[in-house]
C-alpha cells in the first residue's frame, strides 16, 4: 500500500495544475490573510470594536488551513475514475493489492498533499501573525483547528473517493462532487458563525460528528468498492426495466399450506398459500436479514429513554400544570386543537403513523439510516419526558405508562421498531451488503423488504394500534387516573 | 496450470461466458479467438482474478480464482487490450512500481527489469518519460510489466499489436521461450497467423461459448474435412477424373489440373500417382492444397452465426 501511496503522492505533484494552486494557497493565501487580519485588527480597534478583531484572526486561521484542503476534493475525484478513463486502472486491479489496500491507498495520497500542505498554511500564517503582531492563539485553538481541518480533509476525500469509484466519467464524479462540496460549504459557515461567537468547545462536537461520517463514509466506500464494477459501468444509462425486473423478481415466493403442495390446492384457495408463504417463510427472513438493524432501533430507544429523562430534569414542567385526575373522555376529543396534532379519529392516527414511518424510510435513504433512529428517538423521548414528569408531579410513573401507552403501544411500538430497522436496513445497504451483490442489488433486495413487512406486518399492527389508541386507551386512562 | 470447469459469468441478464470448461497445461500455448464481443477479455479477466465467476470453478496455478484472488494474481502477468501505463512516470520507473507490487526483492527486480528491457531493445528509453513513447514502445513496456516477475502464467491480449514486424518477432520468440521453461501462456488474438504459429492448441469462443477446441491439424481435419490435393498435369486433364473418380473423390477440376480429397493421403497419393504413370500421364506436381487457420475460423464462426439465426 505505501508503494501505492508513493507512486500516487509524486504523480500528483508531477502536474503543475495540482502544484500551483497548492504553493499558492500555502505560501501566499496564509501571508496575505496575515497583513489582512493585521489590517483589520488596526482598522475594527479604531471604532472600538476590537473584538471583532479577536475573533477575526482565529476564523482567518480555520481558513487558511480549509482552503488546501479543497484541492483533496479534486484529487480524490479523480482517483478511480480517471485511471478507468486513461485505461491504466486494469493492470492496478491485476496486481495482488487488495480492496482495501488499493482504496485506502489511494484515499491517503489523496489528502496527504493537500493537508500538509494546509498546516504549513498554518505555519505560515500563525508566524506571519506573531511576527506582525506578537500574537499566537491558545494551543488549545490551535490543536482544534489542526483536528478540525484534518478531520474535514478526511470527509471531503472519503466522499470523493466514494463518488470516484461510483461514476463512469470525471465529468460525471465532477457533477456529484456538488454533493460532497455544497455540505461542506454550509458546515464552514456554521463553524464561522461559532469562531465569530467564540464557542469553540462546540466546535469540538463538531469533529465528533465529522468523525462519525468519515468512518460511515470509509466504511461505505470500502464496502461498495468492487473491481469488476470499476470496470464496467461504461454505460451511463438507467435501465428502469432491469431495475423494476429485479425489484419485481423478489416478490415471487414459494406458498404454504401446512403440509399440502400448494400446486394441488384448487385455483381459488391458492392466494391462501401465497399468504401463507408470506407470512411462514419470507416475513421471517426479511426479519431475520435485519437482526443488526433491528439492535440499532432498539439501542436508540433506549438511548431515548436517557434522554428523555434527561430533558426532564433539565426542564421540569411546573408543579400543579401536570394534573391527570382531570382527564376525562373529552380531553382526548379536542387533542386537535393542538393544531399539529392529527384528528383524533382511527384514520388519523393511522395516516399520520403511516406517513411518519413512511417519511423516516425516506430519510434513512440518504443518511445510510441515521435519521430512522433518530426520528424514532424523538416520540420516545418524549414519552418518557412525560413519564419522568408524572413522577414528579407525585403520580406512579409505571401506572402512567401502562394506561397512556401500553394499550395501543403493545401494537405500535412493534411496528415502528419493525418498520425503523427495515428503514435501517434500506439506508444502510450502500455502506453494508451481502457478498457478491452490487449495491443496486442489495439496495432493491432491502427496500423489497420494506415493502413486504410494511405491508404484511407493519401495517396491521398500525391498525389495530389505532382502532385500540382511539377505543381502549382514552378509557383505560378516565379508568386509572380520571373523572 | 489452468482449469476451468463450466465457467459462467453473468452481468444482469447478459451471459458473456456460459459453461467454458477447458484445462492449459504447463508450458503449453492456447490461443483464444473469437469475434468481438465473445467472450474472450472477460474469461481473460477471471483467469487474472479482476473479476470473479458467476458460476463453475477456475484454478489457475493451483489456486481458485474465487477463493484465493490475491495468490492468482501474484502468478499471473497479465497483458491487456490497452497498455494502460502512466504517462508521467519513467520506464524504469513504472517497472519498479509494479514490481514493489508484486513483491520483487530490490535486486531482481532491478536486474529482471534492466534484462527484459534488453531483450526487447527497450533499455536506451528506460529513463525516458512514457509519454514521449511510440504505441509499439508502450505495448513492449506492457509486455515487459506482464513478464517481469516471472509469473507462471502468462495472459495477453493481442501482444503485437501495433509493432513493427522485427518487434512482433522479438515478442513471438519470447513467448516460445516461455513455453520451453514451463510457462504456460493464453493468447488472445485476432492475428491467426500468429496463432497458427504460436499456439499448440487453439480455442474458438463464440457468443460466450466454447465452439472449437483442438490444435490447428485437428480443427482443420474435422470442421474442413480431408486433406485436399491438387494433381497438376503436364496436359489436359480430359478422362483423367474419370479414370481416378473410383479411387479419391474429385472436388474440382480445371485445365490442367484437378482437386480430389482423401481421408488417407499416405494409402491414396502414391496409389494415384501410379495410376497415373500406368497411364502414361505425366505429373507436375502433386501438392496438399494449404488450408488456414482462418479457414477453420470462418467455418465455425459462420456456422454459430447460423445457428443463433435460427
Amino acid at each position: 500500500m505505501i508503494t501505492l501511496v508513493r507512486r500516487e503522492i509524486r504523480d500528483s505533484l508531477r502536474d503543475w495544475r495540482i502544484i500551483l494552486p497548492i504553493i499558492v494557497l500555502t505560501v501566499f493565501f496564509p501571508v496575505l490573510m496575515s497583513i489582512v487580519a493585521n489590517m483589520a485588527l488596526g482598522w475594527v480597534a479604531k471604532y472600538g470594536a476590537a473584538v471583532v478583531g479577536d475573533r477575526l484572526l482565529p476564523f482567518l486561521l480555520m481558513v487558511v488551513g480549509f482552503f488546501p484542503i479543497s484541492f483533496s476534493l479534486v484529487i480524490a475525484l479523480e482517483t478511480f475514475v480517471g485511471e478507468k478513463e486513461r485505461r491504466s486502472l486494469e493492470p492496478l486491479l491485476s496486481t495482488p493489492l487488495t480492496d482495501t489496500e488499493l482504496y485506502l491507498g489511494k484515499m491517503i495520497a489523496a489528502m496527504a498533499p493537500p493537508l500538509l500542505a494546509a498546516y504549513l498554511g498554518i505555519t505560515v500564517y500563525l508566524g506571519g501573525l506573531y511576527f506582525f503582531k506578537g500574537w499566537l492563539p491558545p494551543v488549545a485553538l490551535v490543536v482544534l483547528v489542526l483536528v478540525l481541518t484534518t478531520v474535514e480533509a478526511i470527509v471531503m476525500v472519503a466522499g470523493a473517493v466514494v463518488v470516484s469509484t461510483q461514476t463512469t466519467s470525471v465529468r460525471a464524479a465532477n457533477l456529484l462532487a456538488s454533493f460532497i462540496i455544497i455540505p461542506m460549504a454550509l458546515l464552514i459557515q456554521g463553524e464561522a458563525i461559532i469562531m465569530f461567537w467564540a464557542n469553540y468547545h462546540v466546535l469540538w462536537w463538531i469533529v465528533l460528528f465529522l468523525l462519525i461520517v468519515a468512518v460511515i463514509l470509509v466504511r461505505a466506500g470500502i464496502h461498495t468498492f468492487n473491481r469488476e464494477e470499476l470496470l464496467g459501468q461504461d454505460i451511463d444509462e438507467l435501465n428502469i426495466a432491469g431495475i423494476w425486473r429485479s425489484f419485481k423478481g423478489h416478490f415471487c415466493w414459494d406458498g404454504w399450506f401446512f403440509s399440502v403442495d400448494p400446486v394441488q390446492l384448487p385455483r381459488w384457495l391458492r392466494w391462501v398459500a401465497t399468504l401463507g408463504g408470506l407470512y411462514r417463510i419470507e416475513v421471517p427472513d426479511a426479519l431475520r436479514r435485519s437482526r443488526l438493524a433491528f439492535v440499532t432501533a432498539i439501542g436508540g430507544i433506549l438511548l431515548s429513554v436517557a434522554v428523555g429523562q434527561s430533558l426532564a430534569a433539565d426542564f421540569p414542567i411546573p408543579g400543579g400544570i401536570f394534573q391527570l385526575g382531570s382527564v376525562s373522555g373529552e380531553t382526548f376529543a379536542n387533542v386537535p386543537e393542538v393544531g399539529w396534532l392529527p384528528a383524533f379519529t382511527v384514520w388519523g392516527v393511522l395516516s399520520n403513523n403511516v406517513r411518519s414511518l413512511l417519511f423516516a424510510a425516506l430519510m434513512a435513504v440518504f443518511s445510510f439510516g441515521v435519521m430512522a433512529v433518530a426520528l424514532l428517538m424523538i416520540p420516545m423521548a418524549v414519552i418518557f419526558f412525560f413519564v419522568v414528569q408524572a413522577a414528579y408531579a407525585g403520580y406512579d410513573p409505571g401506572l402512567f405508562l401502562l394506561a397512556f401507552v401500553l394499550p395501543h403501544g403493545l401494537f405500535e411500538l412493534p411496528a415502528a421498531i419493525t418498520a425503523t430497522a427495515l428503514a435501517v436496513r434500506l439506508g444502510a445497504a450502500f455502506m453494508a451488503r451481502h457478498r457478491g451483490v452490487s449495491v443496486r442489488e442489495e439496495w432493491l433486495w432491502a427496500l423489497a423488504d420494506f415493502v413486504k413487512v410494511f405491508v404484511a406486518v407493519v401495517l396491521p399492527l398500525l391498525a389495530i394500534a389505532a382502532i385500540v389508541e382511539i377505543h381502549v386507551t382514552p378509557q383505560v386512562v378516565v379508568w386509572f387516573f380520571g373523572r | 496450470m489452468i482449469e476451468l470447469t463450466s465457467l459462467t459469468k453473468r452481468f444482469d441478464d447478459f451471459t458473456a461466458v456460459s459453461n467454458l470448461t477447458l484445462t492449459v497445461k504447463p508450458g503449453e500455448v492456447l490461443a483464444l479467438l473469437g469475434p468481438n464481443g465473445a467472450g474472450k477479455t472477460t474469461t481473460v479477466r477471471m483467469l487474472a482474478a479482476i473479476l470473479r465467476p458467476t458460476s463453475g470453478q477456475a484454478t489457475v496455478a493451483g489456486y481458485d480464482v474465487a477463493a484465493y484472488p490475491g495468490e492468482v494474481r501474484r502468478r499471473v502477468g497479465l497483458l491487456t487490450e490497452q497498455p494502460g501505463l502512466y504517462l508521467r512516470m519513467r520506464g524504469s520507473d513504472y517497472l519498479d512500481f509494479f514490481g514493489r507490487l508484486m513483491g520483487m526483492p530490490d535486486d531482481v527486480r532491478a536486474q529482471r527489469a534492466r534484462d527484459l528491457l534488453e531483450r526487447f531493445g527497450m533499455l536506451g528509453a528506460a529513463d525516458r518519460r512514457i509519454g514521449t513513447y511510440s504505441k509499439g514502445m508502450c505495448q513492449k513496456l506492457a509486455l515487459v510489466r506482464a513478464m517481469l516477475h516471472d509469473p507462471p502464467v502468462l495472459l495477453l491480449d493481442e501482444p503485437t499489436s501495433a509493432m513493427d514486424p522485427q518487434s512482433a518477432k522479438l515478442v513471438r520468440d519470447a513467448v516460445l521461450r516461455l513455453c520451453r521453461h514451463d510457462r504456460t501462456v493464453v493468447l488472445c488474438t485476432h492475428n491467426l497467423a500468429e496463432a497458427e504459429m504460436l499456439a499448440d492448441r487453439i480455442a474458438i469462443i463464440s457468443r460466450g461459448s466454447l465452439v472449437a477446441l483442438g490444435t490447428s491439424a485437428t480443427l482443420k481435419e474435422q470442421l474442413l474435412g480431408p486433406p485436399l490435393m491438387e494433381l497438376r498435369l503436364t496436359q489436359p486433364v480430359d478422362g483423367v477424373a474419370d479414370l481416378l473418380s473410383n479411387t479419391v473423390t474429385i472436388e474440382g477440376w480445371g485445365d490442367t489440373w484437378l482437386r480430389y480429397s482423401t481421408p488417407d493421403i499416405e494409402r491414396t497419393n502414391p496409389l494415384v500417382l501410379s495410376e497415373l504413370v500406368n497411364l502414361g500421364v505425366c505429373v507436375t506436381t502433386l501438392s496438399e492444397v494449404p488450408r488456414s487457420l482462418e479457414d477453420v475460423y470462418m467455418q465455425v464462426i459462420g456456422d454459430t452465426r447460423d445457428e443463433f439465426a435460427q
